[in-house]
Parts: structure tokens; sequence; C-alpha cells
């Protein structure tokens, strides 16, 4: 184990005091999108837009001064108030400006920036535009917190404040019943991760007296017997369940209802990848316990090749594009897993896939923009001459994801192969597999796409979206393309306080395994060529063996997450109604039925006869007489 | 010789008693009451003969009163339901058990 320095943060000056306008800012316009109603209908939009970019600009000005500052300041303490305190225990709210800190909130303002301008095209004829541009204000609030908090607490308003904004957004469209169902079973699966979260927080409360971040780190070296296991297997649970890993999978396919915008922002850039951003975050836990850590790599190993598998299978090219947000975030978990060893490749790869991946989920909404909103691959075919900025912009993202040489997913993806097999030859030859896997359905997805021939269903005319969209691809794509190049050399030793990694030299020239990643990913473009690019795609989906169809149906995970929870739930549940209404409430009516044939007896007593009330007076007066003389004998 | 006034007074009393359980006649159910009353008032007054003491005597002033002011209510009443029933039969006034 490498003795990790603790870097505890400066205390805030000068810009970094206003730090918390990242989040103020777009909190405020949800606000006042979601309070002032149809007044602020045709304004609302452009001030989402407005908020978000006054937040981006706080970034790249923070994110200035970190890079201008010494590496032992570049991580700022900004204490904004005492939340509650009890007993011995205080929490306060403030803001951790560091260097992990700022990339995300880097990632989250210029990715979320660019979908906000995106979305004033794409949901441009939706009469209910302006409640969207709000819920995605909150969103960019919620996550901002998140990313920014400085104790668990406070990261955890800002992880339950996204989980209800992807609630709002996937059921956006919440008249469609599929659109409403999706939303609650996104709300409900989040729900068991969040029990991990609120487990390990007690748990920190309870061994450090404190959930901030400065304290646990402290605190972590001094634990004693499991816990650092139990808190790491807890926050690995938490993890899951945002970051759609298995067994917590099955919600992110379905929320692909909600509109494409929210897709690329919340459920491929952002909010999941929550869940490698705690993990890197807590890494403290991590390094003491070998078991967690091997956890986050199993789960890491099993999803990127679940997801993987199931983005083979699809004829919907949103959920494709679901299942390879699940398989790359499975990288990072894996990556996540490794320890020091892997913990910068997790945010490189995190950052390149923010942007390579929602600009593939806007391209793909571009596609279903042109195509009446058609999502199936199927009914698409030879695009690339009709949207030529989508094909070309889409295109980018395909490269990147795949890791061509040279593109952001080359240099990212790489690292965490090289990494796993540094781990053990088990998991490397698994993400190495997972790379080629990629590769075939990415260039299934392009081939379907805007390869072969037009299989376009009636009345469909494909046109090029409007410039509102096709500008943030373009620069999507630049960022896709480049970004990896850029941060390749920098951003080990950037993380390094932060993340307590120790760098891995990078090298320009592939190394022994770079070369045959590359190697597998040409095997994987060559098998989607020869199924999909030789010959014509049925319009009609074939019955496909048993591997496709195991892939359609999302590994069997709903049926899986039926047998195990939902049926005994319901079992339990109806035992429950079963006793409640025959046991409770039959003792009730009993007593209440015994109770009324008692007083209709009584009642007949009460004959209106006056004569009979005068004998039972007279017997009465003998009663009260015989005592009082019996008494006074006596 | 109070033996005597008291034993009147309880036969008279119990008359009463049994009139008022076994009568129909609304008029004569109230007869029997003014007969349980003044039964009472024959022992209130032997008593205080018997005890040379006026308290019993004034009580029996106050009953005589009271009984007064409820002969006045109560024969009110059996007139107003004879008027409207043409009965004075206490058996037909039992609407109470409804």
């Amino acid at each position: 184990m490498i003795p990790l320095e603790i870097v505890d943060p400066v205390a805030a000056t000068g810009l970094f005091s206003y730090a918390w306008l990242m989040i103020a800012l777009p909190a405020l316009g949800a606000l006042v999108l979601l309070a002032f109603g149809r007044f602020v209908d045709r304004a609302g939009p452009y001030l989402a837009v407005a908020t978000i970019t006054g937040s981006f600009v706080i970034a790249v000005a923070l994110f200035m001064q970190l890079l201008a500052a010494p590496v032992e300041n570049r991580a700022v303490g900004v204490h904004l108030y005492t939340w509650f305190g009890t007993g011995s225990w205080q929490v306060d709210v403030g803001l951790l400006v560091d260097q992990l800190s700022i990339l995300f909130a880097l990632l989250i303002t210029c990715v979320g920036g660019l979908i906000h301008v995106y979305s004033l095209g794409y949901m441009a004829h939706d009469e209910r535009m302006r409640r969207f541009f709000g819920y995605l204000n909150l969103f960019v609030a919620a996550m901002l917190t998140l990313v920014l908090a400085d104790n668990y607490l406070v990261l955890f308003v800002g992880w339950e404040g996204v989980g209800l904004a992807s609630y709002l957004l996937i059921g956006f469209w919440q008249h469609k019943p599929s659109a409403a169902a999706a939303a609650k079973k996104a709300f409900v699966m989040n729900r068991v991760g969040d029990l991990g979260m609120v487990l390990a927080i007690s748990a920190m409360l309870a061994q450090f007296g404190s959930s901030a971040f400065v304290d646990v780190n402290h605190g972590a070296a001094n634990l004693a017997g499991p816990w650092p296991m139990v808190i790491g297997l807890l926050l690995l649970l938490g993890a899951c369940g945002k970051s759609a890993q298995v067994p917590l999978q099955a919600w992110l396919l379905d929320a692909m209802e909600g509109p494409t915008p929210v897709s690329a922002l919340i459920h491929a850039a952002t909010m999941v990848t929550a869940g490698v951003y705690l993990v890197v975050r807590s890494h403290t836990i991590f390094d003491l316990s070998p078991e967690a850590r091997l956890a986050v790599v199993i789960v890491g190993t099993v999803t990127l090749l679940a997801g993987a598998w199931i983005g083979c299978s699809k004829d919907d090219i949103k959920k494709v594009l679901a299942g390879s947000t699940m398989s790359q975030i499975g990288y990072m978990m894996l990556a996540a897993g490794l320890g020091p060893a892997g913990y910068a490749f997790a945010i490189f790869h995190l950052l390149t896939h923010g942007a390579f991946k929602a600009n593939m989920f806007l391209g793909a909404g571009s596609v279903m923009h042109g195509m009446n909103d058609d999502v199936d691959m199927r009914h698409y075919g030879g695009l690339w001459k009709y949207l030529p900025v989508t094909f070309w912009t889409f295109a980018c993202g395909y490269l990147a994801i795949i890791g061509f040489p040279l593109t952001s997913g080359y240099f990212s993806k790489d690292h965490i192969i090289e990494a796993a097999f540094g781990e053990s030859a088990l998991v490397g030859t698994l993400a190495l597999l997972g790379a080629g896997v990629t590769a075939f359905y990415m260039t299934r997805l392009m081939l379907m796409t805007f390869g072969g021939g037009k299989r376009w269903l009636d009345g469909v005319h494909p046109h090029e979206s409007p410039a509102v969209m096709t500008v943030p691809l373009v620069v999507l794509a630049v960022l896709s393309i480049g970004a990896g190049a850029v941060m390749n050399w920098w951003i080990q030793d950037w993380l390094e306080p932060a993340a307590g990694n120790h760098p891995h030299e990078v090298e320009l020239l592939p190394t022994p395994i770079g070369w045959l990643t590359m190697l597998v990913v040409a095997g994987g473009i060559g098998i989607g060529w020869l199924v999909f690019g030789r010959k014509p795609v049925p319009a009609v989906a074939p019955a496909g063996n048993a591997i496709t169809v195991a892939g359609r149906n999302e590994l069997y995970g709903n049926a899986v997450n039926d047998v195990l929870v939902a049926n005994p739930v319901m079992v339990l549940s109806r035992g429950a109604v079963a006793t409640d209404a025959k046991g409770v409430d039959g003792f009730v009516h009993l007593v209440s039925t015994a109770i009324s044939g008692f007083s209709v007896e009584g009642r007949k007593a009460q004959t209106g006869y006056v004569r009979t009330y005068a004998v039972t007076m007279v017997l009465g007066v003998l009663v009260v007489g015989a005592v009082l003389i019996l008494g006074l004998a006596a | 010789m109070i033996d005597q006034y008291l034993y009147l007074a309880v036969i008279l009393f119990v008359i009463g008693a049994i009139g008022v359980m076994v009568r129909r006649n609304a008029l004569v159910a109230f007869m029997s009451v003014e007969l349980m009353l003044n039964a009472a008032n024959l022992a209130l007054v032997a008593f205080a003969w018997h005890h040379a003491s006026f308290d019993g005597q004034v009580a029996t002033f106050f009953v005589m009163v009271v009984a007064a002011a409820e002969v006045v209510v109560g024969l009110a009443i059996i007139v107003s339901i004879y008027k409207t029933r043409r009965s004075t039969s206490v058996d037909n006034a039992n609407l109470l058990n409804q």
C-alpha cells in the first residue's frame, strides 16, 4: 500500500469565495423558470442558457487560477455556513474546489451548456419547453452541488437532486405510459443505491464523527477491522445505483424514454458518472480495502461486458448508445477499482467519454429529428449524404469511442486496459475483449444508420438539423478528437494530489498492449463490416441466435429483478394485505359487530311504554332501598 | 301512635305505585302519582309530629306547592294529547321507542 499524503484545502480567497455562484446561477434559473410559469415562456430557455454560461465562465476562471497556483494550494475549501449541529456532530455546508472537482465542474458546465444550446433547437416545437429548461437547470445545479461539495452529506443532497432531475426529465413526456414507467423505474432503482449511500454516510458519522472529506481522509488510516471494507462496499452500492452498474443496471436502458438531450447530458456525460466520481473521491477508503477494490473491479468488468453485449443486439439507436454508456462507465469503474494505478485514468476516460458520448447522443437526436423521431436503426440507412454535419461529427465520436489512434478515446481507454493488465491478466483480457466488442457495435451502428441503402419508412424526408443543433455537435466533435491528446501528458500529474495517483509513464508510441488493443479493435471493425457492411441490412430484425436474443432482452435483467426482488416483494405485500384484511380488520369488525349486537338487544328495553318505565323505576327504588337498609344494618 | 300513620302512608304509597304501573288511563295514573305524593306528605307530617319539629311540615308545604304546579302542567299535556289523539291511554303515547 502506498502511504498517501493527504492535502488539506486552503481557505478560499478572492475569486474562490464566489465559487458558490456556479451552483446558485442555475439554481436561480430553475427557480425562475419553474415558479414564474408562462410569464417566462419565451425568455426562459435563453435565461437557462445564460445561467449555465455564467457557471461555465466561473468554472474556467477558477480553473485558470488553480493552474496558476502552486501545487500545494490547488485544493481550496469554501466554507459557506453551518447546516446543522447536533450533539458532537456539526455539519457545515462548504465547497471544495480542487483538481478533481474543477474538472467535473468544467465538464458539466461545458457539455451541459452545449446541450442547453442544442435543446433550443431540439425542443423548439415542444409546448412545455420552458419547463424542460427549468429541469435542465435544476439538474446542473444539483450536479454541481454533488461534485463541489466538501462533505458527504452535502454531496448526498446533490446526489438526490440529480436523481430528482433525472426522474423529472426521463418522464418529461409523461403522456406516454412507457416514459412515466421508465421514470419511476429509474427512481426506485436509484433508491436501492441510495440506501447504500445513506448507510455509508451513517457509518462515516459513527466512525469519524464527521462526514467531511478532510476528516474522512485523515481518519481513514485509523479505521479498525472490517470498516474500510464495509464503507467501501456501501459506497460501491451507491455508485452502482447511480451509474447503472450491474446489478442495478436495468433502469438506464429504459431511461432512454426521455428527450435525447437528457440522455446526452444526464444518462451519458454527467450524472451516471457520479458513481465513478464517488469511488475516486473516496479513494482513501478504497485504498485500505483490497476486498472493496476487488468488488469495484468485478462490477466494472462485468458491466463493461454486459453493456457491450446489449449494445451489439439492440436496434434502437439510443439503446445501443445506452448499452455503450454502461460499458464505458464499466471501464471507468474498473480503472477506479485498480486503486492508485487507475484513479486518474478513470477520470480521464470519464472526461473524454463525457465529450464523445454526448456528441453521439446529440448526433442520434439530430438523426431522429430528421427521421420523424423514429429510433429504429433498421429504418435508417444511407443517411451520410442527407445529414452531412451530423454524419461527420458522429464519425468523430465513433473514432473516439473505438479508440482510433490519437483520438481522445485512444488515450484514455488504452491506459485503462494497460492498467488492467497490470492488475491481472484476466481482467486485462476482458477489458481488451470489451474494446473489440465496442468497435463491433459502434461499427454496426454507423453502418446501419449512415451507410448502406435507404430503408426509410414512407413519408420520411431526412433533413439536416438547424445550426443551433449542429454547432454544439461540431464543438463536441472537436473535443472528442482533441481532448485526449491535450490531457494525456498532464492529467496524471494534475490529479496526483487529489486522487493519490502515482504516475504511470505514458508514451506517444503504443506499448505492446497498445498495439494489441489496436489489433483487437481492427478485428471488431472488420467483423462489424463483414456482418453489416458487405450485404444489405434487413429492414425487419432477423430472429437471431441465443446470444442476440439475450442481448435484445437486456440480458434478462428485468426478469432477474422480477424473480429476485419484485415477485417476493409482491408475495410479501399480498400477504400483508391479506393479514390486514382478514386478521386485523377481522378482529376489529368482530368487536364492532359484538357491540352493535349487544346494543340491538339492549335497545329492546326501551319500549316507549310509560308504565314499563314506571315499573323499572319502582324496582330501582326497591333495590336502592334494600341496599341502603342492608348497608345500615351491617 | 306513629306506627299507624306510617302504615297508612305505606299502604297509600303502594296503592299509588301499583296504580301508576297498571292503569292505562292517563288521568288515573296521574291521580295515583298524587296519591304517592300525599302518602309521602303524611309520613313527613307524622315524623314532624313525632320529633316535635316543624321541618317536616315545612317540607310538606313545598311538596304541595310543587304538586300543584305539576298538576297544571301535567293536565295541560294530557288535554293536549287528548285533543290530537282522542285518547288518554298512556300506552298509545309510545313514540319514544322509535
